[in-house]
């Protein structure tokens, strides 16, 4: 899932053999089979324990979490799913919500269970942020701060030293209750990114919390009512806070309502994780919690017919049933009250129609409702924009980006952007594609300490930075690798030393007598080999380190001198420069 | 004065103390000298083992070494050092070198040799580092020895090729620190070392280790602050390591850049991928900007104070760090801001609720969106953006510092700063309410950042209202409605937070001032006239009628036309107001109004002068009358101080001065009064009560003294002069009356001492100002101070008293400026009659809050006194940070006081009243002096002899109703 879409994301990485899935959502869009993730692609038959090696889940959004159940106790899967502590505290409270709509609403069967549920939060391991988890030996996670929403974290993946990071959703702008994301230089191999605004760059988002409040002040000041449709979780606690601390500002009293439900174990979680809010809510937090809402309370449905002005926030956010429609009905005819709607709104909705600028709606049973009330939007999204996503990738410096979870023309525009800054490849696999990326892996040797302190000695100062050319064996027995001194690898292996010699013969043309001919080239080798030993032996032949040159006379021609170079086979450098130097023949000045 | 005479006596004494210390000392080294280092030396060689060894040292370190003892100890240290094969000791040894070279009067040239020689045979890394942090401290006190530091450097480039990062660190410290800065000095010394420091710190910008990375950036930043002009080529070496792997580095190389921005601005560096050029200065700019994105906060801060600095930078750079092209789907969307800013020039008003208002029109090429800008693109709505407040609040700071510098900046930043009103983080607001007032001479506001500027009077922080008065008392307003708007919303908030009356006041004095023609056709509907009928006149006690009222009057003064809009009752109004808010409503001329125009208008403008001049005037009186009898001195004083009081009450620019002279003139009053008094021609015990009331004129004559010296600020060395003398006179005064009322001798002798010492240390203190007082009583007494010295007390005493008969009275001459402190305790009102009802034995907190004027120093003097009904007084000191600076010269205090008192039956009320405490060593006087000679020995004095220490109430006391309960059991 999530390929070139948006929902239902499900991705499966194969790093270095081992097989993680990265989270296990459902589709909004579709009611029947296509609403969760086709499991089969991972395998037929066979238990797909077997298989994955672990799930990890980026945050509880139901795109990003729906499915779980449904995989875990329907498909079966008993291996370990990683997710943050808030993640894990809010998760089944959102999946039971789903459930109850699909079941208990809509009447669906074969649907799982809240017991499915419990059981499928058993399976959970929760993590903290930079905490390495060693999933086995060789794979390990580690989450790094998303901000999206509470919980919401990045995975790295590790195996050996090849890596994947894996953002899920994230914000590279902070809000009024998360920080920003942040990630450190880790050089993945791979960066698998959201682009939901892949071609979006967003105004100050300043400029919006503004226009909110001050559209909500002016309402309650001419004594108007407001009502927020939101959805449980998410932006409306962003807006809670908004509200709250603008309302401490300037000292105002009209009340504010929160439905009730959901929101307010939601809130309850939110009290428990300070540490993944942001700066200013961990440091007022000891003078006071700004989760728990001192001018918020709870909503009763006698409440919305109360006189004077009031800010009421109401689930669901699209209005297209339950509590807020309720409240919308009732306050829709007057003029003085507003409604603003905080988010996206589906074709059909009642929030959508409003947007659209319909007046005159047609409710269940005939009735027209006039809508005299303002109607606002206002847009709260915590997703980067283009250019956040460009500075995520600037920070992590991947040698590959993978782009999911958008539309794959918007997506198109953000590759062919990343591969001309960046200069990495970018990929954009549709759902159900598969695309393989070559990576550099590095094979970590023991090396035995005499031939590394040996090897060191002889360069430079050892640089961690820089790679260092080193002789020696490799050995490859009992699926290790070490590398030892060639005397050891000989010695473990029972064999005799061979001594591999090369000899090349140079013909020149030189008619004076062997023993000249020997000194000439002596002198020659010398005036050019000034770092090396090079020596005349009183037999005539010379030596370079441990080289051997030797100066006879041809057997036929007399005026050609045949040297003779013999070397060994780890001097092959020496040696082969050595004969290509001869080849060129001798400086005929010399006398 | 006799304070101060006091003080001086303490000095000498001092002196002598720190004389016979110093004595004392030196005989005390000569004994403990040997014992020092011997039992050093004898500790170390009992020492079995190193852990035993390194006790002993640890011991040592612990006590001081004297100055001539250094050298020794060192040498055992050192003996040992060669001895010790444990690393761990041998490192303590190398600190404890580095402590005693540190020690003040050593100088440790002669140990550097061995120091050197130390590090040669030495296999430990952590030692050897030690060492050269030893040798950095024996260089850095021999600044005045090029070929030492020669050497040094030398050494340290031979360890930089050491395997320990640590080793390296401090090498790269060393020359920093010790490398030559002078070009001459380096040539020569070149021909040793044939090395360039720069060349040598550079290369170690790509060492392996992020440490000696670090050290080596920050090394060279040492190296330019000691004056060495880096070369330009280190910038392409900086801007390499902007992109480190670890923050410190990236901290400390984004500051080298921006020291070589500073230093070579014009130069010009070529683009990379394309043949471009720019200017140095552009491109360093453009590469802090890019910090500003950076993943550690601690770089973005440093980024975004540093950009503030970067003032020449080229203006188009400037401005596209606010600039972020907006999209969505691909095609160009206009900013918020840019919306705004359409809306107001096209005349609409925002519709703004429709929604996809702000859907984005044009397309745009894909290919021209430069999603990572290479330069300084929107570095500051990063910042301002950013998750840390730290950050936002340096990028608010940068963009003050650099808005003030380019008017067309300030201009384009102001709809950013703005935004930042809203911040969720108190601080930031405030800092950002700051700036723009800073920038305010180069903005004019547009309506609907005006509107957003307003929402923020409803902030419920006090600081954050009054810092927005002060905006707005010097902001620009471009149309009516914005002054219309202005005031409502003012009004808005004086309803809401009445005790913003004043500052609100002040805000609309100033915005009428400045926006006369702009509130002129506001003024019909302002004061709600009509053209045919009869309003109701207003309340005139009605704050917010007043604020209405100042705006227009302020507003009236440089606009002639708008006196004729006035109906009948503003002018009334207008009379009061002028009267009674006399600093808030200006002088107006109102033709046709003849009884206000005689009575206020066409003499009011050169009214300063006339004023002046009576005060003047009135002084030369005083001063010659020399000649009168007694009798008619009196009067005349008593005449002249009545119409200082006056005259400070119309004046308030005039206050401090009248006050003063009035306090002076009354000094003068007192004494004269009690000389007048006939007791002391006879016995002493039949003039009791006369004497009561002579000892008390010299009792009030020294309180005034002090209130005269302390609580003016503006008093020159001149005036102390006439005050101490004032304050002398006061004191002679005191030995006569108490010489004629004790019996017997014996006291007499030490007050008399007393006095004399006291005389002795005002000579000395004033020595220079002694020939103006011609005639007075110091120049008469000093002239017969042989006689007096050795004369019995009844003889000095019999001197004294003609001396100050006769004495002439001294002329004081008036600073340019004089004010008195004044306090004002707005908080608590006093008013209310509902007690504070808190339980005995907790406390409860009262809310203090006090505007000080002329106060210098207020954290250091101004205290809270409260006063229970039993008598009790308690004195509490206010945090530092309960003091804030709104203004030059003005101070407020907001605290908190926490009362406590055991259970009442009846509620009562207790006093709250401010304090300003003086320490008469604090005086002008003592900072003539020079400190250094016995700052160090003042300290082994007991502290209550250091000077007179005392308070003088400064404001009005306040009551407020308590009632402690008993505790419920």
């Amino acid at each position: 899932g999530a390929g070139q879409d948006v929902g239902r994301s499900c991705i499966l990485v194969s790093i270095a053999g081992k097989n993680v899935m990265l989270d296990c959502g459902m589709h909004m869009g579709y009611n029947d089979d296509r609403r969760f993730p086709d499991f089969s692609y991972i395998t037929q038959n066979g238990r797909l324990t077997d298989f994955l090696d672990c799930v990890i889940i980026s945050h509880f959004h139901l795109d990003h979490c729906g499915a779980l159940p449904y995989f875990s106790e329907m498909v079966g899967y008993d291996g370990p799913i990683y997710m943050t502590h808030p993640t894990k505290a809010i998760c089944p409270i959102l999946l039971e919500d789903y459930r109850k709509i699909t079941v208990d609403k809509k009447g669906e069967t074969n649907f799982f269970t809240s017991q499915m549920i419990k059981d499928c939060m058993k399976k959970v391991v929760a993590v903290h942020l930079h905490q390495t988890v060693q999933v086995d030996e060789e794979l390990e996670i580690k989450a790094y701060y998303a901000g999206h929403v509470l919980g919401a974290a990045m995975f790295q993946i590790k195996v050996g030293c090849e890596s994947v990071v894996y953002t899920g959703d994230y914000n590279m702008t902070p809000d009024r209750h998360l920080g920003a994301a942040w990630i450190d230089k880790c050089r993945p191999d791979l960066l698998i990114s959201e682009s939901t605004y892949a071609t979006t760059i967003r105004d100050s988002k300043r400029c919006r919390e503004r226009d909110f409040l001050k559209k909500v002040h002016e309402t309650v000041e001419r004594g108007g009512k407001v009502l927020i449709p939101v959805f449980a979780l998410g932006r409306a606690q962003e807006l809670c806070i908004l509200l709250e601390t603008f309302w401490e500002r300037m000292n105002l009293k009209a009340p504010i309502y929160f439905s009730t439900g959901l929101t307010e174990k939601a809130n309850h979680y939110y009290k428990l994780f300070i540490t993944w809010t942001n700066q200013k809510i961990r440091k007022t937090f000891v003078q006071r919690n700004m989760f728990e809402f001192k001018h918020i309370k709870a909503f009763d449905r006698a409440f919305a017919d109360n006189p004077g002005p009031m800010v009421v926030f109401a689930t669901p956010g699209m209005l297209h049933a339950g509590q807020s429609l309720q409240i919308f009905r009732k306050w829709a005819g007057n003029e003085k009250n507003m409604v603003i709607m905080p988010g996206y709104c589906v074709q059909g909705t009642v929030g959508h129609k409003i947007l659209s600028g319909q007046r005159k709606l047609e409710m269940e049973g005939r009735q027209i409702l006039e809508v005299k009330m303002q109607v606002e939007y206002m847009s709260f999204s915590a997703h980067a924009d283009a250019k956040g996503i460009m500075q995520l990738i600037r920070q992590a410096e991947p040698r590959n980006v993978l782009l999911v979870h958008g539309e794959a023309k918007k997506m198109e525009f953000l590759k062919q952007k990343i591969e001309q800054e960046f200069h990495v490849s970018c990929f954009m696999p549709a759902n159900g594609e598969t695309t393989t990326i070559l990576t550099n892996p590095c094979i970590p040797v023991d090396i035995s300490l005499g031939l590394l302190k040996r090897e060191t000695a002889i360069g430079p100062l050892p640089d961690a930075k820089k790679p260092k050319l080193m002789h020696g064996t490799l050995l490859m027995k009992d699926n290790s690798f070490r590398l030892v001194s060639p005397e050891q690898a000989l010695k473990e292996l029972g064999l005799a030393e061979h001594q591999l010699r090369f000899t090349c013969r140079v013909h020149i043309q030189d008619p004076r007598k062997e023993h000249e001919t020997g000194l000439r080239v002596y002198n020659h080798l010398k005036g050019i080999l000034k770092d090396y030993s090079v020596q005349h032996l009183p037999d005539g032949s010379i030596t370079v380190e441990s080289i051997l040159i030797q100066a006879t006379a041809h057997s036929e021609d007399q005026g050609t001198k045949v040297l003779l170079v013999s070397w060994t086979y780890q001097d092959e450098e020496l040696g082969s420069y050595l004969t290509s130097l001869l080849k060129k023949g001798l400086p005929q000045s010399t006398p | 004065m006799a304070a101060h005479l006091k003080k001086r006596v303490y000095e000498e004494f001092t002196k002598v103390v720190q004389q016979q210390h110093e004595d004392l000392s030196t005989k005390k080294l000569r004994l403990t000298k040997p014992s020092k280092s011997a039992a050093l030396h004898v500790d170390l060689c009992k020492a079995t083992s190193p852990a035993d060894a390194l006790q002993y040292l640890l011991q040592f370190a612990r006590k001081p070494v004297e100055v001539e003892s250094v050298e020794g100890v060192v040498r055992i240290l050192l003996e040992h050092y060669y001895k010790e094969n444990d690393a761990s000791v041998r490192l303590k040894i190398a600190s404890l070198l580095g402590l005693l070279s540190k020690t003040a009067g050593f100088s440790p040239d002669c140990i550097m040799d061995d120091a050197i020689n130390t590090l040669q045979n030495e296999k430990s890394h952590q030692v050897l580092a030690q060492l050269l942090d030893t040798l950095l401290v024996i260089g850095t006190k021999l600044p005045e020895n090029p070929s030492v530091r020669m050497r040094l450097v030398e050494v340290a480039c031979k360890h930089l090729t050491d395997s320990s990062h640590g080793v390296r660190n401090k090498c790269l410290q060393l020359i920093g620190c010790l490398g030559p800065v002078e070009k001459g000095v380096a040539k020569e010394a070149e021909s040793q070392a044939a090395r360039d420091v720069q060349k040598i710190i550079g290369d170690h910008f790509n060492d392996q280790d992020p440490r000696v990375r670090t050290a080596a950036i920050k090394a060279m930043l040492q190296l330019h602050e000691r004056g060495l002009k880096l070369q330009q080529a280190i910038y392409s070496q900086a801007c390499k390591l902007l992109a480190d792997d670890y923050e410190q580095v990236r901290s400390a190389a984004v500051q080298l850049i921006w020291v070589l921005s500073q230093l070579y601005p014009e130069s010009i560096v070529p683009i990379p991928s394309s043949n471009e050029e720019i200017r140095l200065v552009d491109d360093a700019f453009g590469k802090i900007c890019h910090m500003v994105s950076d993943g550690s906060w601690v770089v973005r801060v440093q980024a975004a104070k540093l950009l503030g600095s970067m003032q020449q930078v080229s203006s188009h750079f400037l401005e596209q760090t606010l600039d972020k092209k907006l999209m969505s789907d691909l095609r160009r969307k206009r900013t918020a801001h840019e919306r705004a800013k359409e809306l107001y020039s096209s005349g609409e008003f925002s519709s703004g609720r429709k929604w996809g208002d702000d859907a984005p029109k044009e397309e745009i090429d894909t290919g021209a969106v430069n999603l990572i800008e290479s330069g300084a693109c929107g570095a500051f709505v990063h910042g301002l953006e950013d998750e840390m407040y730290e950050v936002r609040i340096a990028a608010v700071e940068a963009l003050c510092m650099l808005a003030q510098s380019s008017p067309s900046f300030a201009e384009k930043c102001l709809d950013f700063l703005v935004d930042m009103f809203n911040d969720e983080i108190e601080e930031v607001r405030l800092q950002s309410i700051h700036t723009m007032r800073k920038i305010s001479n180069n903005i004019t506001l547009r309506e609907d950042q005006l509107d957003t500027v307003l929402a923020v009077l409803e902030d419920s922080s006090r600081d954050i209202r009054e810092a927005l008065h002060e905006l707005l008392c010097c902001t620009n307003v471009s149309t009516k409605e914005g002054i219309h708007l202005a005031l409502v919303e003012l009004l808005k908030n004086l309803t809401k937070y009445p005790t913003d009356r004043e500052s609100i006041w002040k805000c609309l004095k100033f915005l009428g001032s400045r926006h006369p023609t702009l509130v002129l056709p506001l003024v019909p509907e302002l004061l709600s006239t009509h053209p045919f009928f009869d309003t109701p006149e207003p309340d005139m006690d009605d704050p917010a009628y007043i604020a209405v009222l100042v705006l227009i009057f302020n507003a009236a003064k440089s606009c002639p036309t708008m006196p004729a809009l006035f109906s009948d009752h503003t002018f009334r109004h207008y009379a009061y107001l002028r009267d009674s808010l006399s600093h808030l409503v200006p002088p107006l001329r109102l033709p046709g109004r003849k009884l206000v125009s005689s009575a206020v208008s066409p003499s009011i403008t050169p009214h300063e002068d006339p004023s002046q001049q009576f005060l003047h005037q009135s002084l030369e009186r005083v001063y010659s009358f020399q000649h009168l009898d007694p009798r008619g001195i009196q009067e005349l004083l008593e005449f002249t101080i009545r119409d200082l009081q006056r005259l400070g009450e119309l004046q308030s620019e005039l206050a401090g001065m009248a006050d003063f002279t009035a306090t002076y003139l009354q000094c003068q009053l007192l004494l004269t009064k009690a000389l007048q008094e006939k007791l002391w021609n006879v016995a002493a015990p039949l003039y009791l009560k006369q004497n009561a009331l002579a000892s008390a004129a010299a009792k009030q004559i020294v309180e005034e003294t002090y209130k005269m010296e302390f609580m003016y600020s503006g008093v020159e060395s001149r005036q102390v002069v006439i005050i101490h003398h004032m304050r002398l006179q006061a004191k002679a005064l005191q030995l006569i009356v108490t010489a004629r009322t004790t019996r017997g001798v014996e006291p007499l002798f030490g007050m008399c001492e007393k006095f004399l010492q006291e005389v002795d240390s005002f000579q000395r203190c004033f020595i220079s100002e002694l020939p103006h007082m011609q005639g007075s009583f110091v120049d008469k007494l000093l002239d017969l101070m042989p006689r007096l010295v050795t004369s019995k007390p009844s003889e000095v005493v019999k001197i004294l008293q003609t001396t100050l008969r006769q004495s002439t009275f001294l002329h004081l001459p008036l600073p340019e400026q004089l004010h008195r402190a004044t306090a004002n305790i707005i908080e608590p009102t006093g008013e209310s009659d509902n007690p504070l009802r808190f339980t005995s034995g907790l406390v409860v907190a009262l809310d203090v809050d006090a505007t000080l004027e002329h106060v210098q120093d207020p954290q250091g003097t101004v205290k809270v006194q409260v006063l229970y009904p039993d008598g009790q007084a308690q004195l509490i000191h206010p945090k530092p940070a309960d003091f804030r600076n709104p203004g030059p010269g003005r101070h407020r205090l907001i605290t908190q006081v926490y009362l406590s008192h055991t259970a009442w039956t009846e509620p009562c009320q207790i006093e709250v009243r401010l304090l300003l405490a003086y320490n008469s060593n604090r005086s002008k006087a003592s900072s003539r002096i020079p400190k250094s000679t016995w700052s160090e020995s003042l300290e082994a004095l007991p502290p209550s002899e250091n000077g007179i220490e005392g308070t003088i109430p400064f404001s009005k006391p306040v009551k407020v109703y308590i009632m402690p309960k008993p505790a419920r059991r």
